[in-house]
């Protein structure tokens, strides 16, 4: 799909920070493949993005679909051995795929970090929570112990953990869940990464906490400037904080536009069911909702042509093109990326006469 | 501790006087006993469920929504009887099973039935699909017409399963699809009341839309009586005719549900409604969002009186020494605050841009 796909011009942005030739983070032609027994996982198959600094990329998908796969790509977190990857990631001109194991350590943490969905099985159960923070900035930083642990303090301050002064030597299990995510968030930026990936970060919580971790998140991005990758499932999560979204499906990248053209003007049928499936309370209740057919295809056993054409309520319209090509990854309005085979004036009437007055 | 038992249990029902009542819930409580030291001595009490009163219809959908820890999954087991109330009464058909033995208990779990939260967890990966839906046919001794396969594979169209799965194990299906073999289930024995525990928070979006479709559809179809526990609000106002907010094991407010999406009352309320994300980015900034602060204080030694009152905004001296009552303040509508919001007598402007409320509601 988008091995030739341009991911969109890079946009000028007035904002401080160093202007390297790239995007600060670019990704090309990712792909991920596991082989299992069954036959190869296709989990990631040419995606391609990028993100400034200062900027919030969503990734939205359904299970299976190859967002978590994606982030852990970038962090170098597959085990050796496990994933055959290809294609680039670079961050700050450096290429972080095929880079040696020890190079990729180091950038982690100092210049990415990452917010895991269950901080429970992310954090060690052993240590306290002061002492996992502290020995992350010690190994970026070479400070007494005693800075480190006021630095620890202060960010367990700063991600709004009352009493940090004896919250520091808590264990894990001690927290509450919102704490725990929040002293997750406070480990992720102790040492100001650049590039922050946040992977269902708001999954586990409740609401009125979820609201509380998505402000926190906004606020330290404003203040570090960092560049953020948030993975959900959730479109309400994106719409709150992402500056750009993209839609994923069977691994491979469907849509990909602004938040706000996602949301005012979706192209792709898979992300008008997406908006139509969901149950919205800033919208008069509906007697029935319209469930997306079927279900997410397996990623051993794609289905030919377009992945999404066995759910797809409009693909006889492209004259059987949907069941025997794959469909280009192209620019179809500036900074508006769409993969689908329908011509421009069926989506025209579709979109008017279907889906945006159910909208 | 122990509130006043209003009758806010009738007083809910009499609101549309619709219906009569299936199951009437007076004063339920829950204390999950904390046993410390050599002797196992009991030194205090997880307050899980303390003084809860309502009342479910026939053939209505009542949901109870709250925080993680409010209690609101042990009040579903409570009613499943899963669970040993500590305190208070159940009455189901106007017969009393609080305390019932597991025996007694047996012929009702007909009538009875339970969805749960996790497809994975709630079934056994030993068995096939068959085994599992015609479980209950063999437990209740249950003769069908043309045998127990043939009411299964039923089961299994009934729910959008193809019959053929019948020899199937779960490992073999979708998230979706167990969720739908759980739901056969628990329809296998024509229950009248289903107590359905977050049935599709497990489920990706798409999918989730199949299941509260065919949740409902099965109701109109069957007519049965749902109690679902959930937390997500727009799922909730989409499936529940009325809905419970529980706050720290207690009830802060009930009522139908356009009411109570359109003029919430209690403060709680409000707040977790303008917590839920708008997937809408011209929302992001107009939208005037009240933040609790702080997490949900411990069950083991809660707020005196007015629960909330420590997370409260509009808290004042009397909400930490007087217990509010839980009054209808509204047909319908009870509340447990003293200061309630929106609380206007007679037609008002709605919050939202909807059309007025539907009397039937």
């Amino acid at each position: 799909m988008s091995t030739n796909a341009t991911p969109r011009s890079t946009v000028p942005r007035d904002r401080p920070g160093p202007t390297p030739a790239g995007p600060f983070l670019q990704v090309r032609d990712l792909r991920v493949h596991f082989p299992t027994d069954d036959g190869v996982v296709k989990s990631v198959d040419g995606l391609s993005f990028n993100v400034e600094r200062g900027q919030t990329l969503g990734i939205v998908g359904e299970s299976g679909s190859g967002k978590s796969v994606t982030s852990l790509s970038i962090m170098g977190l597959h085990p050796p051995g496990t994933a055959e990857i290809s294609g680039q990631v670079v961050l700050n001109d450096d290429n972080l795929i095929g880079a040696s194991p020890e190079h990729v350590r180091r950038l982690r943490g100092k210049n990415m970090a990452m917010i895991f969905q269950d901080p429970l099985s992310a954090m060690h159960p052993y240590y306290t929570v002061g002492h996992q923070i502290i020995e992350a900035y010690r190994i970026h930083n070479r400070v007494s112990k005693q800075v480190a642990r006021k630095h620890a303090i202060d960010l367990l301050d700063r991600v709004g953990i009352p009493q940090p002064g004896s919250r520091v030597d808590d264990y894990p299990h001690q927290f509450s869940g919102g704490m725990r995510q929040r002293a997750m968030i406070a480990m992720a930026l102790s040492c100001d990464p650049e590039l922050l990936i946040a992977d269902e970060p708001t999954t586990a919580l409740d609401v009125t906490v979820q609201a509380q971790i998505l402000d926190l998140i906004r606020d330290l991005q404003q203040e570090f400037n960092s560049a953020v990758i948030i993975i959900t499932h959730d479109l309400g999560v994106v719409a709150e904080l992402a500056d750009d979204i993209l839609v994923m499906y069977a691994g491979r990248c469907v849509e990909y536009a602004s938040a706000h053209e996602i949301f005012t003007q979706p192209r792709h049928p898979y992300t008008w069911g997406l908006l139509g499936s969901m149950p919205r309370l800033d919208r008069e209740r509906t007697e029935r909702l319209k469930p997306i057919p079927g279900a997410p295809p397996s990623l051993i056993n794609v289905p030919n042509g377009c992945p999404f054409h066995p759910r797809c309520a409009y693909a006889q319209l492209t004259g059987g093109a949907s069941e025997t090509q794959l469909p280009e990854l192209v620019e179809t309005s500036p900074r508006h990326f769409l993969a689908c085979h329908l011509s421009a004036q069926d989506r025209q009437r579709v979109w008017d006469n279907d889906i945006k007055p159910s909208l | 501790m122990t509130s006043a038992p209003t009758d806010a249990a009738t007083t809910g029902s009499h609101a549309s006087g619709q219906g009569e009542d299936l199951l009437v819930v007076t004063d339920l409580q829950k204390h999950f006993p904390i046993r410390r030291g050599l002797l196992q001595r009991q030194v205090g009490a997880v307050q899980a469920v303390d003084g809860m009163s309502f009342s479910v219809r026939k053939g209505e959908t009542l949901s109870l929504v709250g925080e993680s820890g409010c209690g609101k999954t042990t009040t579903g087991r409570m009613l499943t009887r899963l669970l040993e109330p500590t305190g208070g009464k159940i009455l189901f058909e106007g017969r009393d099973i609080t305390h019932i033995s597991a025996g007694k208990m047996r012929p009702l779990r007909r009538d009875v039935q339970m969805i749960f939260q996790d497809p994975y967890g709630s079934l056994n990966p030993r068995h096939t699909v068959g085994t599992i839906v015609g479980a209950p046919f063999r437990l209740q001794n249950v003769k069908t017409e043309h045998g127990t396969k043939k009411a299964v594979q039923d089961l299994l169209e009934l729910v959008g399963l193809s019959p053929e799965h019948y020899n199937r194990y779960p490992h073999e299906f979708s998230g979706g699809q167990r969720q739908r073999i759980g739901i056969a289930r628990a329809l296998a024995l024509k229950p009248k009341l289903i107590v359905a525990d977050e049935p599709v928070s497990a489920l990706d979006v798409s999918i989730q839309a199949q299941v509260i479709n065919l949740l409902e559809d099965l109701q109109d179809e069957l007519g049965l009586t749902y109690v679902t526990i959930a937390h997500d609000l727009s799922v909730v106002r989409h499936m529940s005719d009325r809905v419970a907010v529980m706050y720290l094991g207690k009830m802060v407010e009930i009522a139908d549900r356009t009411p109570l999406y359109e003029r919430p009352m209690h403060p709680y309320t409000v707040a977790l409604m303008s917590a839920v994300p708008i997937p809408d980015t011209g929302r992001r900034t107009k939208r005037d969002r009240i933040r609790l602060e702080g997490d949900v204080p411990s069950p083991i030694n809660p707020p005196s009186a007015c629960r909330f009152h420590t997370r409260c905004w509009k808290a004042q001296e009397i909400c930490s020494t007087v217990e509010p009552p839980f009054a209808e303040l509204a047909p319908g509508h009870c509340v447990a605050c003293h200061f309630p919001e929106n609380l206007i007598d007679l037609p008002m402007p709605t919050v939202h841009a909807h059309s007025p409320a539907s009397p039937q509601d």
